[in-house]
């Protein structure tokens, strides 16, 4: 067991877990924010991205020693009302169907536009072919991504 | 459209005051396979859906469908909001809890939650809409016919207007009139519209729980290890080093293995690789892929038990100009939705309280009282969102576990499958070895058309949607099931999901070996299927069928009806350089009957073409040592945002009777785009998945 110091969506979390613990479980079962989701364990699905310093990582790998004093930012900590220009985007294109994959979609897209305001198809499909969805959301996510890069006032 | 209601009024609507006040009809959904018949007078009214109106004007029905991302949350309220003339922003959805009898079946699958409850929403919200009209005529002493419903209001034409809202406990003393007037198409604001989800929203922000979501004070995290062989037991364990363990809480052994019960998910998940476990591996120790596809050979050379037949088919074929012959496999294939199994059971001494992502809702309310030897109603089951199920979630197999985990350790539980569970402990897609003849009449017409299927199961499972839908004198289907020791379930689209690919694939051979066009060839013999023929003709148009293509690029075409909807697709497509398939152009033509919300019903037709482009590009389930090799999604790959397809829909507009559309889009992706394949090749694919070997 170790405590671990580390920023989630702004506030500050001192845990104590043993330091090889996900960063996944920390969030969902020690701190009730079961917007990330569990889909593989093995970085195989994306469905746990969360933003580590602002990087798309993926949080079923990560362990929470290597958080230590560094900010994590979840899907519940996007935007306090749901005003990220890719969660409107998102409610615009009515893109969910199940909705499971989709906070990881939405995480993934997030450190996209950090980086790549107006991405191109191609970038889109490098960043976010990692991000699996079963239900075939996948035209609309493309689709949602483009609207938010071309929406003023979106924070990323 | 006007419906005499002398039945309903008494039988199938019942208008009571909503608890407080307010408006509360009470109506009957039937279930699949049920039609409603005139009911005895001794039959008691027995309502299984209701709809409420508050007296702030918020209109509430309750749904025993599950939502597993169709869209059934909305497209049930939309239905009742259309002939309700609700305002929309005022409509409200609730998942109902499950109950052995009151809302008949709940099950949800067979793309049957709208065909099912169609009729019946739309009368339910009329009826409603004639009691708020016939409160305002009193209230104003003015006749009913002077007064409409518009946008959750009632109105005069002398200005007056009541709110739903305030009319609603009025409306509650009223009577159904005895006949209602349902709406005429071309006056549907909602049906037919596109409208978002009304669960979508919560889906952007974390908010929306799944069961794997679902926390309960008390509650403790479980994982339970099993025999990696189908029917194995467990023979011994030394559970030591795993209860040493900071956070393990306990080990116990149940029905399906050994389960860990630790304070949090990862803590139990490492109390399992802790566990030293010896299995009884069972009768099915040596099973593997290889053996299963002999078995299934050399029941093919008997004769199987007949499904369905017309004429004489094995004398047509004798008689026939020309022979066709080939042999199809479908492989196993998993569900794997992206949120792996998991249930929480709150077992108390004398009642239990679940919460789980089912497709089965009494099912598992049942299973959990059989195990524990409580009566039914002892047992609450809520329904959770379902994080993807496609069939997966009819099972009963992780509930089960849940139950028996919280009885054994007097604790509410959340029991997670890994993934690595949830691959090989799957009810998977029957595979099957399909041996099919035709004979060709001197025109090249089908004379003759045997099929005999051997695969595990049941023959439903196995057989569904075999029969060609052609007109076709002598044809015979015939079938063999075999126990192969793995278990098998509905995968999304069902039977139709393999034999789509079987049936429409030798009518292309059929096509070549006659020297027609497959479209024509097709068209012509669905003279008598007005409806699949319509779709393959409007597929077709829109695909430009017959006009030049890239050098390299086929086209192929498929259709299918299943689920009370015909669906026909044209895929185009080209093999690059070491066997990989390209896809270029993917247009799908629908006649559902009427669309309740075509947003949903496109969002509906792409996902099952990916789901379907998954299972025929990617991985199959395989056996060996009486275990699944696939493990996670590395080894049973799904498709990616980079190799999906544009998809081109297009519906029907249609007065057929409503249909599903949950399944229906996918029996024709398979061999459409095989026929593509080999439109572009040559190179005739039998075996599903497709390999880049098979195409080099």
């Amino acid at each position: 067991m170790a405590l671990i110091t580390l920023t989630i969506n702004g506030k500050r979390h001192t845990v104590e877990v043993s330091s090889d613990t996900p960063l996944l479980w920390v969030l969902r079962d020690t701190l009730g924010l079961t917007g990330t989701k569990y889909g593989c364990g093995a970085a195989q699905c994306g469905s746990c991205t969360v933003l580590l310093n602002g990087d798309a990582i993926r949080s079923c790998v990560t362990t929470i020693g290597d958080c230590q004093g560094k900010a994590v930012t979840t899907i519940e900590g996007l935007s306090a009302d749901s005003t990220h220009a890719l969660q409107k985007a998102w409610i615009e294109d009515d893109v969910p169907q199940c909705g499971y994959c989709q906070s990881g979609q939405i995480m993934a897209a997030a450190a996209l536009l950090a980086t790549h305001p107006h991405p191109t198809d191609q970038q889109i499909d490098e960043a976010m072919q990692g991000i699996l969805c079963r239900c075939g959301t996948y035209p609309r996510i493309r689709r949602a991504i483009h609207k938010a890069a071309t929406q003023k006032g979106g924070k990323s | 459209m006007n419906i005499p209601t002398n039945l309903s009024r008494r039988d199938f609507i019942k208008v009571s005051s909503a608890a407080g006040a307010g408006l509360m009809l009470s109506f009957y959904l039937p279930s699949k396979g049920e039609t409603l018949g005139p009911a005895s007078d001794a039959s008691p009214f027995a309502p299984n859906a209701w709809l409420k109106i508050d007296t702030d004007g918020i209109v509430t029905i309750t749904v025993a469908r599950s939502e597993m991302g169709q869209g059934v949350l909305t497209s049930m309220p939309m239905i009742v909001a259309e002939e309700l003339e609700a305002d929309w922003k005022n409509v409200r959805v609730e998942q109902a809890i499950s109950h052995p009898t009151k809302y008949g079946s709940m099950s949800t699958g067979g793309s049957f939650s709208v065909r099912g409850s169609w009729q019946t929403l739309r009368n339910a919200g009329a009826a409603a809409r004639e009691l708020l009209i016939a409160a305002a005529a009193q209230i104003w002493s003015v006749e009913t016919s002077a007064c409409r419903a518009a946008n959750g209001m009632v109105v005069h034409p002398s200005g007056k207007k009541l709110g739903y809202g305030e009319l609603a406990s009025k409306a509650a003393t009223m009577h159904v009139p005895t006949s209602l007037r349902l709406k005429e198409p071309k006056d549907f604001k909602i049906l037919g519209k596109r409208f978002k989800k009304l669960d979508s929203p919560s889906k952007v922000n974390g908010s929306a729980k799944f069961g794997i979501d679902i926390r309960v004070p008390g509650m403790l995290f479980a994982s339970i290890e099993r025999c990696p062989v189908f029917g194995g037991k467990v023979a011994s364990f030394d559970a030591s080093k795993a209860k040493a363990l900071p956070g393990v809480r306990d080990v116990v052994q149940i029905d399906s293995g050994i389960a860990v019960i630790a304070t949090s998910t990862w803590t139990a998940f490492q109390g399992r690789k802790a566990l030293v476990v010896q299995w009884d591996e069972g009768q099915y120790a040596s099973q593997n892929s290889e053996a299963i596809w002999k078995s299934f050979e050399d029941a093919s050379k008997s004769k199987g038990s007949i499904d369905d037949y017309a004429g004489d088919a094995e004398g047509a074929l004798t008689t026939a100009a020309k022979k066709v012959e080939a042999v199809y496999r479908a492989p196993l294939i998993a569900h794997a939705p992206m949120e792996p199994m998991n249930c929480v059971a709150d077992v108390r001494s004398d009642r239990c309280e679940i919460w789980v992502p089912t497709q089965s809702p009494q099912q598992v309310q049942g299973e959990a009282a059989r195990i524990l030897g409580f009566p039914l109603d002892k047992v609450k089951v809520n329904v959770t969102l379902i994080g993807g199920a496609f069939g997966r979630r009819l099972q009963t197999d992780y509930s089960a576990d849940a139950v028996r985990v919280s009885k054994a350790i007097g604790a509410p539980v959340s029991v997670v499958w890994t993934r690595e569970d949830d691959m090989q402990h799957d009810w998977y897609r029957p595979c099957t070895y399909n041996v099919l003849k035709a004979g060709l009449d001197n025109e090249g017409w089908p004379a003759a058309w045997l099929h005999r299927v051997v695969g595990p199961g049941s023959r439903g499972l196995v057989v569904g949607g075999s029969t060609p839908p052609y007109a076709i004198p002598n044809f015979v289907v015939d079938s063999h099931i075999e126990d192969i020791g793995v278990q098998i379930g509905a995968w999304r689209s069902v039977g139709p999901s393999q034999n789509g690919f079987v049936v429409e694939s030798f009518m292309d051979e059929l096509a070549f070996a006659a020297k027609k066009d497959p479209f024509e060839y097709r068209r012509h013999l669905l003279a008598r299927s007005p409806r699949l023929r319509r779709a393959l003709e409007v597929a077709a148009e829109k695909a430009n069928w017959g006009k030049p293509l890239p050098a390299g690029v086929g086209r192929g075409i498929a259709a299918v009806e299943s689920f009370g909807s015909a669906v026909a697709e044209v895929f185009e497509a080209s093999v690059e350089k070491g066997g990989k398939v390209k896809i270029h152009r993917v247009v799908v033509a629908v006649d559902c009957g009427p669309v309740v919300n075509p947003d949903t019903l496109e969002a509906q037709v792409g996902g099952g073409i990916v789901l379907s482009l998954s299972s025929i590009l990617k991985d199959e389930i395989t056996i060996a040592k009486g275990r699944v090799e696939q493990s996670n999604f590395d080894n049973y790959r799904i498709l990616t945002i980079d190799e999906m397809p544009k998809v081109e829909v297009h519906i029907i507009p249609s007065t057929e009777p409503v249909g599903g559309i949950g399944e229906p889009g996918l029996p024709p992706v398979a061999p459409a785009l095989c026929n593509a394949i080999f439109a572009a090749t040559g190179k005739r694919i039998r075996r599903l998945p497709i390999k880049p070997a098979d195409l080099q």
